[in-house]
């Protein structure tokens, strides 16, 4: 069973909805347990860095995410919920997970920010098996949905799997072995977003195979 | 970088989908649900939904259809009419709408706007402005456009987003439902003066109009509804055509 972690933040419904229009039995929920009982996990986000760190506080979640991307299950950070894995974030100027490090910053173009709409999202790694994977039946450079004031900018070049253009390149999809984060909302994104989902889910059950 | 969106409008009323010229003379366009899912398949950028009488009538949005439409799109959405509290916000929300859309409660009571910002964040607050021509600008009206209320378009735009709104859907009263192009001084007016992307909508009526309202009205979205629903254009070749005019948009 795929969890996604409800900690009040997000637009958990559409992310269910996305997953039911693809046959893909999910559970929302806000506990420990669950979450170590997953095949995989989803982890959504809307909204601030700030108020998303006290709400997992609030609910002790802060120790079991981290432990359950240490041992391994794949994990997907929407958004937020991918922002949130970096060491730091401007927004708020607040401590984050420290999954990967680095830390979240604010755009600096003069366009106007938030950026609001469907951007590219292009490649910068085509070489790896699993990343291929990830991306299959997605044309590169294809369209996603973004709505997004800041990004991650990681000091761990080496896991920046596609760039998006607004103003600046920035980090729109990153994976470092089990841990996936995108900018963008897949659910929202049309056919592209939904493979996407598709294909992560894929990604994780083959991870899981022998369970 | 970001392209331009296209955005159907489902107006709402007891169920289904109605549209009028002039916001007034309301004729059937059909089954919300049915036509979300037509144009989740044929490529819009975006959806929003506005139930049009749930203002003026003073009664809640019928939140049952906004789930159904919902489970059958997967572009973002948009929910409007009626809304008053933080509470209603969340209902819309969790019934799978991304974003809600302010209007006569906004106008009444522009704290509301800084309220649901801070709760939900600017992203998820789109304030709806109709305006009407004045000989001097436009003026902001409420209630379904049915009340004056003595507000500057422009200076309320402003004041909106510096209330924390996300996004500002334009309607021009005057050409809603007219078919005779989109009121272009007005969006282009309001798009340089406001820093969040500004939805245009009313009087679209042929393919050059989305043409003008991107190239000319600094539009960052359009939106249509009747010119849609009764298959005047597709949205399909509305694209094509805006790439051969060298306009940005998903394909």
């Amino acid at each position: 069973m795929m969890v996604i972690i409800d900690y009040g933040l997000g637009n958990i419904g559409s992310i269910t909805n996305a997953l039911a229009k693809l046959g893909i039995k999910a559970q929302l929920s806000s506990k420990s347990q669950d979450i170590f009982k997953a095949d995989a996990i989803i982890f959504p986000g809307d909204g601030a860095a700030e108020q998303a760190m006290a709400n997992l506080k609030k609910r002790n979640l802060i120790n079991s995410i981290k432990e359950i991307i240490l041992s391994g299950k794949p994990f997907l950070g929407i958004c937020l919920g991918m922002q949130i894995l970096l060491s730091f974030s401007e927004e708020g100027n607040v401590e984050c997970l420290d999954v990967i490090k680095g830390k979240v910053i604010r755009f600096k173009s003069d366009l106007k920010i938030p950026q609001i709409g469907w951007n590219q999202v292009q490649r910068v790694q085509n070489t790896a098996l699993k990343i291929n994977n990830l991306f299959k039946d997605i044309p590169d450079r294809s369209y996603f949905y973004f709505i997004n004031g800041y990004y991650c900018l990681t000091d761990e070049k080496e896991i920046v799997v596609a760039e998006t253009n607004y103003g600046q390149i920035f980090c729109s999809v990153f994976m470092k072995k089990n841990v996936i984060g995108v900018q963008f909302h897949p659910e929202k994104s049309g056919v592209a977003g939904l493979n996407f989902l598709k294909n992560f889910t894929d990604f994780a059950y083959a991870n899981n195979s022998g369970n | 970088m970001l392209v331009k969106r296209i955005i159907p409008c489902l107006d709402v009323n007891r169920g289904r989908v109605v549209k009028g010229v002039n916001f007034i003379d309301l004729k059937d366009a059909g089954d919300p649900v049915e036509l979300a899912k037509f144009y989740n398949d044929e490529g819009a950028d975006e959806l929003v939904f506005l139930d049009i009488t749930a203002s003026y009538e003073n009664r809640e949005i019928i939140i049952d259809i906004v789930r159904k439409v919902a489970r059958q799109i997967f572009i973002p959405f948009t929910v409007g009419g009626g809304i008053r509290s933080v509470r209603d916000i969340k209902k819309i929300l969790l019934a799978g709408a991304d974003k809600v859309s302010l209007n006569t409660s906004a106008v009444t009571n522009p704290e509301f706007i800084t309220e649901a910002a801070n709760v939900f964040g600017s992203q998820c607050i789109v304030v709806a402005i109709d305006a009407v021509k004045r000989s001097d600008g436009w003026e902001v009206v409420k209630n379904s456009g049915t009340k004056p209320t003595g507000l500057d378009v422009l200076s309320w735009a402003k004041k909106a987003t510096e209330r924390g709104a996300g996004e500002i859907l334009l309607t021009s009263i005057d050409c809603d439902g007219t078919r005779k192009g989109y009121d272009i001084e007005l969006v282009r007016r309001i798009s340089e003066s406001v820093k969040v992307p500004v939805v245009a909508s009313g009087g679209a009526g042929k393919i050059d109009d989305f043409v003008q309202i991107f190239r000319e009205g600094k539009a960052d979205a359009a939106l249509a509804a009747s010119l849609f629903h009764f298959n005047r254009v597709r949205i399909s070749s509305l694209k094509e055509r805006l790439q051969k005019n060298q306009i940005l948009i998903r394909n």
